[in-house]
């Protein structure tokens, strides 16, 4: 086969010097740098690439842009897919392979079309519809809707590449490099402010790319070429091709996306990130997106072969290729007779089917002073399809109101058809910004309004209306001086000559949606004005039937704008069609926000280096490295690894967390501790504050003595607990449990800094300044008076006291208090000798039987005491009188935080939720945690919960399982036997007890 | 992301903060004395405006201060940030914010 039969001769932006090879549907093609895949496929006469998302009709390039609806392909294989790439947005490389999608058994013959089954089974809004039949039949066609519909294939390996990520500030952001932005980009840069000038395509230029006019005397594309490389010029002047600006947030906040290395090909860009995603604060946006050309919807305008008047200039203009040699081209506007006299230039045949019924003007003169039949006041009515291309359109004229055809069919062979309803501007960004726009009724238009507050943004060229080449680009040039002075700088606003050719447009007819020979829905021929999704305007017809008429309904229930593509082609002809239905002005319909993002993001490009090891930091004690040796298993807790149990040969978790729990209670056992929430208290007004954040009285404290505390919310609700030791006079040491050590921190500098600020307090949190070993059971003062110099005999250091000294030759405050009811001195050390104090202990450790145990452990061992958890055992709506810890809280004190709550009458109802015990009926069992123990065991939910169990565990000391549980009015059920229905349809007889297990 | 003022740094991303509602919230002097209804207006009812909020803030990633900021919850435009203590910044001249 004849490689390239549609290229041109004439120079344009592609590199002819090196060819490239690439692939598509494991066939070998031809194309050049500077192509797109898109560019690279018409060359080679492919206009059939996939087929279309709901009812497989084969599809083929309708754009040259970021709008295309169709042309979705499967790039590259394994672990480098990428499903739903716009081969009109993909950059040709050496070796691209890239294959159709939605197709089977392949593009040419697909079995999912073959019967028109398919579209009876899927109508509009019928995800809406299937959530009001029964599930059990969801269940049973899911899994054929799932095969049929949707469109290209996820990878399952992970992805070899790698994705960066930088934020940068800018006093100017010009998004858009066409001429507008270049302008823009121009005159900030000059007037010396920095400068970002981004743009979604590999080489700047924008429209002018597919031109070929004179700019100031030169031809356009040497140009951009001479603007650009004074652009390069100036060093405040950042240049960012390939890049995508896709998010407009808050106070001139963008998200953008630079294609860093991908167009090299997946295994070249191995070597430098794929993307960059870029965080960019700008003072001042100068928004030069440009406009997208919007569709004529005709019958069956979605067969290969048919698509935007624009884009095949795109492809004559900027990569010599001509799509077709016979072309008609069906318009309603001015603009398609440019593509027209392109096309008769390169040796095309081409007619046009105007929908106006008497087009005149300097344009529409040049394409008859060629020869060029221009058929008036008709439009396409019907399409001849076969084997990947179109073959011929039928032609008729329209009624007067262009709602009917009327006359005689004719027919006119061709290969390309080429359409334009006119051009959308690109106000996506405008829009994210939450800027306001506005109807214009000249242009038959959205366009922007006024800019919010928070955003400032000027635009400039078409993307607000503007279409003649001059006037874009002194806008631009106005827009970027007026940026760069609000920004605080001093541009030369004096104006430099623009000579750009201008041609006067003749009104367009504001006619979009264009009638065949049978009512639209209701025949054999589909309108479609949304490609991607396969909308029809006869969908659009039941939407109104069934009252979804507001455009939001509309959007959702035709999945309209719904698409990768977010409807760049279709919303507004969705919009055209509902004011048509319900006889409305198109600006009384409304318009749906766009949103986030312009185009798809990759979750590569979002996730950026924030994977694998690198996705959290991990938190890790002092004492670490010896976990790691000995081969704890870890388990996280807020950001901290800690060790979980520690493992012998051969042991399980089961095994493991018993065995230390029996030694721990007969020799002893030692837990890290370091990762408790420490905070340093100084200050004349640490005792005051102490006793408003405590429910207890700390009047009385001693210097050296401990006391534990619980912690309340206004609610009068439990969030922490923990040991609050005087150290001084005016000093305390105040610990939490290791989850709630940031919370409690902020809850005091809350209080000091809102409420309380004449009070003379600093609160340091010194959690990481110190390292933690905890030293449990009847063998840890036999051991520990080995290593130091504390005398340790009951008088002179007794339980919920404190001394300071040497241990194992290291200073040390060594806190007689404990977690597991057994014997136990928390030794506190700094930091940098937490593992060399842990060494000793271990290694001294061995003659008195003492193991190394986990939070495993210590959970089983507290609950055995029947110790709570805050956070576990507590969930925000429990009261230290429903943990029946009433003794905790002073009757005397006036006030504490929380405390008033405990007069409210849902606080102080009867029949709250209370901690108690639970033992089931089988001690082998373990209940699972979160089981919901009900007052009467039915075959199925919903049954009357009491409550639920919190804490459950296999006991070795008690020898049987044990449970905390909150139940409603739990205290008065002691004694009691209920039942815990179990996920297995079992369930397990329990009976309610004290919330202490005896040993 | 809104860029905040913090009365102490200056202007940060809003990545640095951390809201927490309604400002100008007394705690009660005493707590004991308040009927149900008193209490419960202060621990639970909050304003839920549409236009200006006077809201607290706190630069958690910066500073760690605490301060108040006035800001439409129709635009998220910030009218003003000021400090605890420092009174209600008056507003009257500012434009309002129109609705988009």
């Amino acid at each position: 086969m004849k490689s390239q039969t549609n290229r041109l001769e004439r120079e344009s932006r592609i590199n002819r010097r090196k060819p490239i090879r690439f692939w598509f549907d494991n066939r070998g093609y031809e194309g050049y740098p500077g192509d797109t895949l898109a560019s690279a496929l018409l060359a080679n006469g492919i206009h059939l690439v996939g087929r279309s998302f709901k009812y497989h009709r084969p599809r083929g390039i309708y754009s040259a842009g970021p709008e295309e609806p169709n042309a979705l392909v499967q790039l590259e294989e394994n672990a480098y897919t990428e499903p739903n790439r716009r081969a009109t947005e993909v950059e040709l490389y050496e070796g691209l392979s890239a294959s159709s999608q939605n197709c089977w058994p392949s593009r040419g013959f697909d079995l999912g079309a073959v019967s028109s089954w398919f579209s009876r089974l899927l109508p509009s809004g019928f995800y809406y519809k299937t959530f009001m039949w029964p599930a059990s039949l969801w269940m049973t066609y899911e899994k054929y809707i799932r095969k049929a519909a949707g469109l290209g294939q996820s990878p399952t390996e992970p992805d070899p590449h790698f994705y960066d990520k930088t934020h940068a500030h800018c006093d100017v952001l010009v998004i858009g490099g066409g001429p507008a932005g270049i302008e823009a980009a121009m005159a900030a840069g000059r007037s010396g402010c920095r400068v970002i000038l981004a743009d979604e395509k590999s080489e700047f230029g924008g429209s002018l790319l597919s031109e070929n006019m004179l700019v100031n005397g030169q031809p356009c594309h040497e140009w951009i070429e001479s603007r650009i490389a004074e652009l390069e010029s100036m060093p405040d002047v950042a240049l960012l091709p390939r890049t995508t600006v896709t998010g407009y947030y808050d106070y001139n906040f963008l998200v953008a996306n630079e294609r860093v290395g991908e167009h090299l090909g997946p295994r070249v860009s191995a070597r430098s990130p794929k993307e960059r995603l870029w965080k960019i604060r700008a003072r001042q946006v100068v928004m030069a997106t440009g406009a997208i050309e919007r569709p004529l919807v005709f019958a069956d305008n979605d067969r290969p072969g048919i698509m935007l008047a624009g884009a095949i200039r795109s492809y004559i203009n900027r990569f010599s290729v001509l799509p077709g040699n016979r072309c008609v081209l069906l318009t309603n506007n001015d603009s398609a007779y440019h593509a027209a006299l392109d096309i008769s230039d390169e040796g095309g045949h081409v007619e046009i089917v105007d929908v106006r019924s008497s087009p005149s003007g300097a344009l529409v003169e040049s394409a008859q002073s060629r020869g060029i039949r221009i058929i008036p006041d008709s439009t396409i009515t019907g399409v001849g399809y076969s084997r990947g291309r179109i073959r011929h359109v039928d032609v008729m004229t329209l009624s007067e109101d262009g709602t009917r055809v009327v006359g005689k069919k004719r027919k006119i062979d061709c290969n390309l058809v080429g359409v334009s309803g006119g051009w959308t501007p690109t106000v996506h960004l405008f829009s994210q910004s939450k800027g306001k726009l506005r109807y214009d009724d000249a242009n038959h238009c959205f366009v922007a309004d006024r800019p919010s507050r928070n955003n400032p943004v000027t635009l400039a060229g078409s993307c607000r209306g503007t279409w003649f080449l001059k006037e874009c680009m002194e806008e631009g040039r106005k827009a970027g001086c007026d940026a760069a002075q609000a920004a605080g700088f001093d541009p030369d606003s004096r104006r430099e000559p623009v000579k750009a050719g201008k041609v006067e447009y003749a009104p367009m007819r504001p006619l979009w949606i264009l009638p065949c020979n049978h009512p639209i829905g209701r025949g054999k021929k589909k309108h479609f004005h949304e490609l991607h999704n396969d909308a029809t305007v006869g969908d659009i017809h039941l939407a109104a039937r069934e009252g979804y008429e507001s455009v939001e309904h509309l959007k959702r229930y035709t999945t309209t704008g719904m698409g990768t593509d977010q409807g760049k082609t279709s919303n507004l002809n969705a919009l055209t069609a509902m004011a048509g239905i319900r006889g409305l002005p198109i600006p009384e319909v409304g318009v749906t926000t766009f949103r986030p993002p312009y185009t798809p993001l990759t979750l590569g490009s979002i996730v950026g280096h924030d994977r694998g090891e690198l996705f959290i930091q991990k938190r890790k004690t002092p004492m670490h490295p010896w976990h790691d040796q000995a081969g704890a298993v870890y388990e996280d807790v807020g950001d901290w690894k800690r060790p979980r149990y520690f493992p012998l040969e051969g042991e399980t978790m089961h095994d493991a967390v018993q065995r230390e729990c029996l030694q721990v209670r007969q020799s002893g056992g030692l837990l890290d501790a370091s990762t408790l929430g420490k905070i340093d208290l100084q200050g004349k007004d640490c005792r005051w504050l102490l006793n408003m954040l405590y429910t207890n009285a700390w009047d009385k404290l001693e210097v050296g003595r401990c006391r534990y505390g619980l912690m309340l919310n206004e609610h009068g609700m439990i969030f922490d607990d923990g040991v609050t030791t005087r150290l001084g006079e005016n000093h305390y040491h105040m610990t939490t449990t290791t989850g709630g050590a940031a919370r409690v921190m902020n809850w005091i500098e809350e209080w000091l800094q809102t409420e309380w600020p004449e009070l003379e307090v600093f609160a340091t949190s010194v959690t990481e300044q110190w390292a933690v070993a905890s030293l449990n059971g009847p063998n840890s003062a036999e051991l520990l008076k080995e290593l130091t110099d504390i005398p340790l005999d009951e008088e002179s250091f007794p339980f919920m006291s404190m001394k300071t000294g040497q241990v194992a030759g290291i200073p040390a405050r060594v806190f007689r208090i404990s977690f597991t009811g057994e014997l136990s001195y928390e030794i506190n050390v700094p930091a940098r000798h937490g593992l060399a104090l842990w060494e000793q202990l271990m290694e001294l450790g061995r003659k008195y039987d003492i193991c190394p145990y986990g939070t495993e452990s210590m959970h089983v061992l507290r609950a055995e005491k029947g110790f709570i958890i805050a956070g576990q055992d507590t969930d925000g709506t429990v009261t230290p009188m429903d943990l029946g810890m009433d003794w905790i809280v002073s009757k005397k004190k006036q006030d504490f935080l929380g405390k008033r709550s405990f007069g409210r009458t849902d606080t102080s109802r009867p029949g709250r939720k209370q901690l108690v015990g639970l033992l089931t009926e089988d001690p082998e069992v373990v209940l699972p945690e979160g089981a919901h123990v009900v007052s009467k065991l039915k075959n199925g939910p919903p049954m009357d919960m009491l409550g639920h169990v919190s804490s459950s565990y296999m006991s070795p000391n008690a020898g049987r399982s044990i449970a905390l549980a909150l139940l409603k009015d739990g205290f008065n059920l002691k004694g009691q036997t209920f039942d815990v229905p179990l996920m297995n349809g079992s369930s397990q007889r329990v009976t309610v007890t004290d919330p202490v297990f005896p040993d | 992301m809104l860029l905040i003022e913090c009365p102490w740094c200056g202007l940060r991303d809003q990545s640095e903060f951390t809201a927490h509602g309604e400002a100008h919230i007394a705690r009660p002097d005493t707590p004991g004395e308040l009927d149900e209804q008193e209490w419960g207006d202060y621990v639970f009812f909050r304003k839920n405006p549409k236009g200006l909020h006077y809201e607290r803030w706190v630069h958690s990633h910066g500073c760690r201060r605490w301060f108040n900021a006035v800001r439409d919850t129709v635009t998220d435009h910030i009218h003003a940030t000021y400090r605890p203590g420092d009174g209600q910044p008056d507003l009257s001249d500012e434009e309002p914010d129109q609705p988009s």
